[in-house]
């Protein structure tokens, strides 16, 4: 099936305009919009060109090399599938119940690795747009920009950064690539001196987090009109839920909500997410469009990551994270908040919620405990799902008599917002595109709402002229009509 | 980190680094994409029979980010060691300087992006940053390094030895 804009009912005449790959976006992304000599549009897509062959690259090794070796699909979350392998190897060695160290010690990973994620997005990807305005000059719109006007920002964005690293660091055992995960546990718990290192610092980062919370708030309340409606849609929401309904980005059950937040599913073990979710192949995408099956691939797609999470648990189990969701959740005014650029400001209420939690994990004996690994009865497959920075993340195997997967399924968080990208970029176009004179200003629109789901497109190989960035008009007649090319070197 | 310190301290390391930091990037279960690893993991092996005045760090990643500024702060030389497709084999070596290129705000800075960060985070002058880039083929998921790429490895870690740390290793 197609949606409003997603094909144009007569491409024949009209102009194609390719924003290859996005900028500021991980990996290969490209988006083409199809105008007609007005320069009105009909259509656009979002084309990311990943994930195939990572299935294969899986098959035909041992279960054990699996949560090291999926790191290397992702220069971005690698710990996002490093623990989600690791949870579905769990499963196969039957692990049912960690020991309560392997549990803390995997959470203290993953909220370091979230607090990381977002403190990366916000200061550095996002803020300028958000500072700025998505109109500036490029110049004042990256890093640089932010820095020389509000230099504090940018420092406590790399300082955030540094801190979840180091919390990285010493529970997965090396800054990338760790081993700390196995199946059935840990290899290792947080030392003292470790521990006495990050007990220093957390206080100064839930600061700074909650510090982050206000400014974007205070963005998105100094322009309502803007933030509410740019790139905005409604859709339905699923997420992992923590079992006694809580914010949980590690364990749970899943739970999605229409748009008006009526649920559609709840407590559903993820073992059996196959019986809830099936994914579309579209003919002009590599990347799946995963939906609710029960609903079809017409009204079942959903959005995940920071703005279905915050709304889609009943309350956060940290108390200033918990004020900060209580507050988005009036501004929403008694229904679900589907503004595109609310993805900032939940993103942030997790940010702070990830950095409580490792306060709050510091302080529990368990992460310094020395009862890591756990066993029971081996089976043959294994399904491991965690709530990564960008959304939820679905880890998929089955082994053979040989413990060598024979078959693996990965369903990644940006694949789940694939349709919800496409669709925003949609209103984009239509809202902001339509008839105008295509400037780097405007075409910026698109990537703004890109960005704000925070997609990995990554995966890619980031060697040296190999990302070139590209814009290319094409003319009625399929001629090239212009192009501009920035690669890295400048 | 506490509240009264001033951030630009915060920003600095605990300890004195090592004088000369060579960072390899680069994914290394795709083909020749691991040449930066690669030749970290070999020149680390090496070491031993390297005499660099104030020690030698050797760092890996996927690719670049903001943080990489931090780890340039003391030293007195960076090499900065990935795959390319575009330099001329075996490799090529030219020296970074801080430049607002397109790669500012993506997951994956360029060595002058992170040199950029440097000069606007932490302030002050960089330390002398050189780019070894090796020339690479082949980029493909679950693919090894290439026969034409491991030869440019052993000619970059010739040259790395010979030329960049005799004349730039030194005080």
């Amino acid at each position: 099936m197609a949606f409003e804009l997603e094909t144009a009912a007569h491409p024949e005449g009209l102009t194609r305009v390719a924003i290859d790959p996005v900028s500021r976006v991980e990996g290969h992304g490209k988006v083409t919009l199809m105008l007609d000599e007005a320069g009105h549009v009909h259509q656009v897509r979002l084309h990311i060109v990943e994930f195939r062959g990572f299935e294969k690259f899986i098959q035909g090794r041992p279960y054990w090399e699996v949560p090291v070796m999926v790191q290397r699909l992702c220069g971005i979350c690698p710990v996002s599938h490093h623990l989600a392998a690791s949870k579905a190897i769990d499963m196969i060695v039957g692990a049912k119940r960690l020991t309560p160290t392997a549990e803390k010690v995997r959470r203290l990973m993953h909220y370091g690795q979230m607090l990381q994620s977002h403190a990366l997005h916000f200061f550095h990807l996002s803020s300028p747009d958000l500072l700025f305005g998505f109109d500036s000059e490029v110049g004042a719109r990256n890093i640089v920009g932010v820095a020389a006007a509000h230099p504090d920002i940018a420092k406590k964005g790399v300082l955030l950064r540094k801190y979840g690293q180091e919390v990285i660091r010493m529970t997965a055992g090396k800054r990338v690539h760790g081993t700390g995960s196995i199946p059935g546990g840990v290899n290792r718990s947080l030392s003292a001196e470790d521990r006495a290192t990050l007990l220093k610092d957390i206080y100064q980062i839930v600061s700074w987090s909650r510090e982050a919370v206000h400014l974007i708030k205070k963005l998105h309340l100094a322009n309502p009109a803007l933030y509410n409606s740019f790139g905005s849609f409604r859709s339905n929401i699923m997420s992992l839920v923590g079992n006694d309904g809580a914010l949980d980005f590690y364990h749970g059950t899943l739970r999605a909500r229409d748009d008006n937040g009526k649920l559609i599913f709840d407590n559903v073990d993820y073992q059996n997410y196959r019986q809830y979710l099936s994914e579309e192949v579209k003919p002009w995408s590599y990347m799946k469009f995963p939906f609710i099956t029960s609903l079809g691939p017409e009204a079942g797609w959903y959005k995940v990551g920071p703005l279905a999470r915050v709304q889609n648990c009943d309350f956060i189990p940290t108390p200033l994270a918990e004020a900060e969701r209580r507050e988005f959740v009036d501004f929403g005014g008694g229904g679900l908040v589907h503004a595109t650029l609310a993805y900032h400001w939940a993103r942030m209420i997790e940010m702070l919620h990830s950095a409580e939690t490792i306060k709050d994990l510091l302080h529990d004996e368990d992460i310094s405990g020395s009862d890591l690994v756990t066993e029971g009865e081996h089976e043959s497959r294994g399904v491991g799902v965690i709530e990564a920075p960008r959304g939820t993340l679905f880890h998929h195997y089955r082994v053979d008599e040989n413990d060598v997967v024979t078959f693996c399924n990965l369903i990644v968080s940006t694949t789940n917002n694939n349709q919800a990208m496409n669709e925003s970029i949609r209103q984009v176009a239509k809202r902001y595109l339509d008839g105008r004179q295509l400037t780097e200003g405007l075409l910026n629109h698109i990537e703004v709402a890109i960005r704000a789901f925070d997609p990995c497109l990554s995966c890619a190989t980031h060697a040296l002229g190999k990302m070139p960035l590209e814009v290319e008009l094409i003319g009625a007649d399929g001629s090239l009509v212009d192009r501009r090319t920035k690669g890295l070197g400048g | 980190m506490e509240a009264d310190v001033p951030l630009d301290d915060l920003l600095r390391p605990r300890s004195p680094p090592a004088a000369v930091l060579v960072l390899g990037y680069g994914n290394p279960s795709r083909g020749d994409d691991a040449l930066g690893p690669a030749f970290v993991e070999r020149a680390r092996a090496a070491a031993g029979h390297l005499e660099v005045p104030g020690g030698i760090e050797f760092l890996t990643d996927f690719q670049l980010q903001v943080e990489h500024a931090l780890d340039l702060i003391g030293r007195r030389l960076a090499v900065f060691v990935d795959a390319s497709a575009d330099a001329p084999a075996p490799f090529s070596c030219s020296e970074v300087a801080a430049r607002r290129d397109d790669s500012h705000s993506s997951h994956a800075l360029s060595p002058s992006a992170v040199l950029q960060v440097y000069a606007d985070v932490v302030g002050g002058p960089p330390p002398r940053c050189r780019l070894l880039a090796i020339r690479g083929e082949s980029f493909e998921l679950g693919a090894d390094l290439g026969t034409a790429a491991t030869a440019n490895l052993d000619a970059a870690l010739e040259f790395f030895a010979r030329e960049i740390l005799r004349q730039d290793g030194g005080p």
